[in-house]
């Protein structure tokens, strides 16, 4: 409360964050506010004709197979992304950290993949698993392994999740490392004296004093797997074959962009929009404060 | 109301800067008339789309068309619907062939090219126009309500080499199913790995092998008679089809290469032996193949009674749109814009402009006097299979009511649904006829949805 005192009037204050109200007020609040609105109506293309539906778009959204089977392909997509690449990213972290020769080398390695845009590494996947140009698709094939992920769904839900999660390692292991670096050598000693051996002290001295940061990238992760991968499956799959890699998120965009249909993508987004909100407010309110510091 | 202003002062001042950029070197009387086109054509087709833009520009001084490349076909379409809500539509939009159903729905924010020609003056000969093209984009009375342009239609390629390797021959590729069939059984014995694969499933093995078999996708003439059409998939001959798809995949026969143009490179790069395509893939082929390769008319099942006739085209046509949804009688646009509108689509329906668009691309020639001139310059001497597609869509007369081509709304959507349920047919996760009946549960239910919507709008 004391800082209050900094500013005496309320103008200069109010003129310093108008432009970040402003930004935030046209980027993001107009945008979701018109999203909202727009999930209440249903309009043909062209805006010709509107209804009101109140919350019938919802309502047909929520009923709708289609939207359950993007609803448990999310589930599915989104776990496994997070769990692959925090779990890749932690290993490399650690063997990172470690001293060895050629350290720097491999840390600026292992970044490098997060500059690569979504569609771009989807598209060097496709060249290696693509059944009749990629390397590896080819190989496996003359393997014996039947590997078609145009026809099949579960080895197409295994390539979007590999690529997906393969962009995401570099980002994690940057968070990782700083909190490796983060953790006293002091507490690994004391542990090493009481003879607790590499693997012991690594799940119960590293991996408890890392957890803040594994909450924090568990969420980003999440997040990054509901919004940020719609590149990768409209490079590799259009969430085909049938409908096997169709997420909420691409599904939202099938359903606006190729559909026209605006009230019901409206209405999606808004569902995404809270489910959003509430993932937020849980590592706001309850992990923040359990985690171990 | 101050957005409004806002924006009524941004294009102000941008419609005093561009004119003047252009004059400056130009030093024309008079600035000329703009007119904004979208396109959806990614390189080269752009390109040459472009060129012939500026060669109509070059060719009179009172109009100059803007081109502008806008992403692909949907893209284009979802960013002229935005633009047109928001008041700042183009004049011209090149379109889909599977948008048709929901533009020529779009009431006002269309203009017809028929009301075009008629409130302008400026007359276009489309008699002279192949049935199929100008039809596909006619209301069921006759009235023209696009531009055709870019038409292509599906053919079949065959790698000649491989068809020598397997004891067939070269010069006579197959004409029925049945022989399709025969010959990828022999392909497949000389250890060919892929005797055949499709592009755009849906287009080719489903939208194609109905009209050429006269046969209906849906009731009210494939929708042209109204929007109550309902879909027609589960009939017997293409559950008949897709059986024999999955069948021929299940042997080895067939491969699934996935959806639209996925499956393209298969054929030029020597792996699959026949393989059925746009006939715009040839000037890939041309640039690619390094074997022997021919040309042949899609196959048909010689056992049903009037097949085959005519297949139905794709590609794309202009429409022409009014500015926003409060632009009144007069559209947003004054009477030199609508007629510099009209002014291109003469330009662009010239025989000479046509025949070398469609010997630059690979697209059918639209009009039979281009057809003719492409002829008498030698074209098809020298480029032996370049007239297969033409000669397909005029095969069997005039087109019926299951061949003119297609009038659903929503068929975007539609096209995918029709793919993902033969993706679960491929995958064995259903049969055929389970396949074919629920893209028409599911496809209903976009008609329906879209007749809806529209009911209102007309209201």
């Amino acid at each position: 409360m004391d800082r209050k005192v900094i500013f005496k009037g309320r103008a200069l204050p109010m003129l310093l964050l108008l432009p970040q109200l402003a930004v935030t007020l046209v980027f993001f609040i107009w945008p979701a506010a018109m999203a909202v609105w727009q999930s209440l109506l249903q309009q043909d293309a062209f805006g010709l004709s509107t209804e009101f539906v109140g919350l019938d778009n919802f309502a047909e959204v929520v009923a709708d197979p289609a939207w359950r089977g993007a609803a448990a392909n999310t589930a599915v997509f989104a776990s496994s992304v997070a769990v692959l690449a925090l779990g890749v990213a932690l290993f490399l972290a650690v063997q990172a950290d470690k001293a060895i020769r050629g350290q720097r080398f491999y840390r600026t390695m292992l970044i490098w993949p997060y500059a690569v845009a979504p569609a771009i590494s989807a598209v060097l996947w496709l060249f290696l698993f693509h059944p009749s140009i990629g390397l590896i698709g080819r190989a496996l094939n003359a393997a014996g392994v039947m590997w078609d992920y145009q026809l099949n769904g579960n080895q197409a839900m295994l390539l979007v999740i590999i690529a997906s999660a393969w962009k995401q390692v570099s980002y994690n292991f940057i968070f990782f490392l700083a909190g490796l670096q983060g953790i006293p050598k002091s507490v690994l000693e004391a542990a090493a004296i009481d003879g607790a051996r590499p693997l012991r002290r690594f799940w119960t001295v590293v991996f408890p004093l890392l957890s803040p940061t594994t909450f924090f990238l568990l969420v980003v992760n999440l997040v990054y797997a509901f919004f940020d991968t719609f590149g990768v499956i409209h490079a590799l799959t259009r969430g085909g074959p049938g409908k096997a890699t169709e997420t909420l998120i691409y599904k939202v965009y099938v359903d606006g962009v190729d559909n026209l249909n605006l009230g019901s993508s409206a209405a999606q987004s808004v569902l995404l929009m809270l489910f959003v909100i509430a993932l937020t407010m849980v590592q706001f309110r309850f992990v923040e404060r359990r985690v171990h510091y | 109301m101050l957005r409004r202003t806002l924006a009524a002062a941004a294009a102000a001042a941008l419609a005093f800067a561009a004119p003047g950029q252009a004059q400056a070197p130009a030093a024309a009387p008079a600035a000329p008339v703009e007119i904004q086109f979208w396109h959806g054509l990614p390189q080269p087709l752009g390109g040459l789309l472009e060129k012939i833009v500026s060669d109509f520009n070059a060719s009179q001084q009172r109009y100059r068309v803007v081109p502008s490349f806008r992403g692909s076909y949907p893209e284009t379409m979802v960013g002229a619907v935005a633009a047109f809500r928001s008041s700042s539509a183009p004049h011209i939009v090149q379109m889909f062939e599977v948008g048709t159903g929901t533009m020529m729905a779009a009431g006002r924010a269309i203009r017809p090219v028929h009301e075009l020609l008629a409130s302008t003056g400026v007359s276009i000969d489309f008699a002279d126009y192949l049935p199929p093209v100008r039809g596909y984009y006619q209301t069921a009375d006759g009235r023209q309500m696009s531009m055709p342009f870019n038409s292509s239609t599906a053919v079949m390629f065959y790698n000649k080499d491989m068809f020598q390797r397997a004891g067939l021959d070269p010069n006579a590729p197959p004409k029925t199913w049945q022989d399709v069939e025969a010959a990828a059984r022999k392909l497949k014995e000389a250890g060919i790995a892929c005797p055949m694969t499709t592009s755009w499933p849906a287009w080719i093995q489903v939208e194609e092998l109905l009209a050429i078999h006269n046969q209906p996708l849906a009731t009210q003439a494939n929708g042209f008679r109204g929007m109550n059409a309902e879909m027609r998939l589960g009939g017997a001959l293409m559950v008949r089809h897709m059986q024999n798809l999955v069948e021929w995949q299940r042997q080895g026969l067939f491969r699934y290469g996935g959806r639209d143009a996925a499956a393209d490179g298969l054929f030029p790069s020597g792996e699959c032996a026949i393989a059925f395509g746009s006939s715009g893939l040839r000037a890939r082929i041309v640039r690619e193949a390094k074997f022997q390769w021919g040309t042949a008319m899609l196959p048909y099942y010689s056992d049903v009674q009037g097949a085959p006739r005519n297949s139905i085209i794709g590609g794309a046509s202009f429409w022409v749109m009014n500015k926003g949804p409060n632009a009144g009688a007069t559209g947003g646009r004054t009477d030199a814009e609508w007629r510099g509108v009209a002014e291109f689509f003469r330009y662009i329906s010239s025989p000479e402009v046509d025949a070398k668009w469609h010997q630059d691309t690979g697209y059918v020639p639209v009009r039979r006097a281009s057809y003719e001139l492409t002829r008498r310059a030698g074209y098809y001497t020298a480029n032996p299979g370049a007239d297969v597609a033409i000669e397909e869509l005029l095969r069997g007369g005039a087109a019926t009511d299951n061949s003119r081509g297609i009038r659903l709304g929503g068929y975007v959507e539609i096209r995918t649904i029709i793919q993902e349920e033969m993706e679960k047919a491929f995958q064995a996760g259903q049969s055929a006829q389970q396949a074919m009946q629920a893209a028409d549960t599911r496809a209903n239910a976009v008609l329906r949805n879209f007749e809806r919507q529209n009911a209102r709008a007309a209201q």
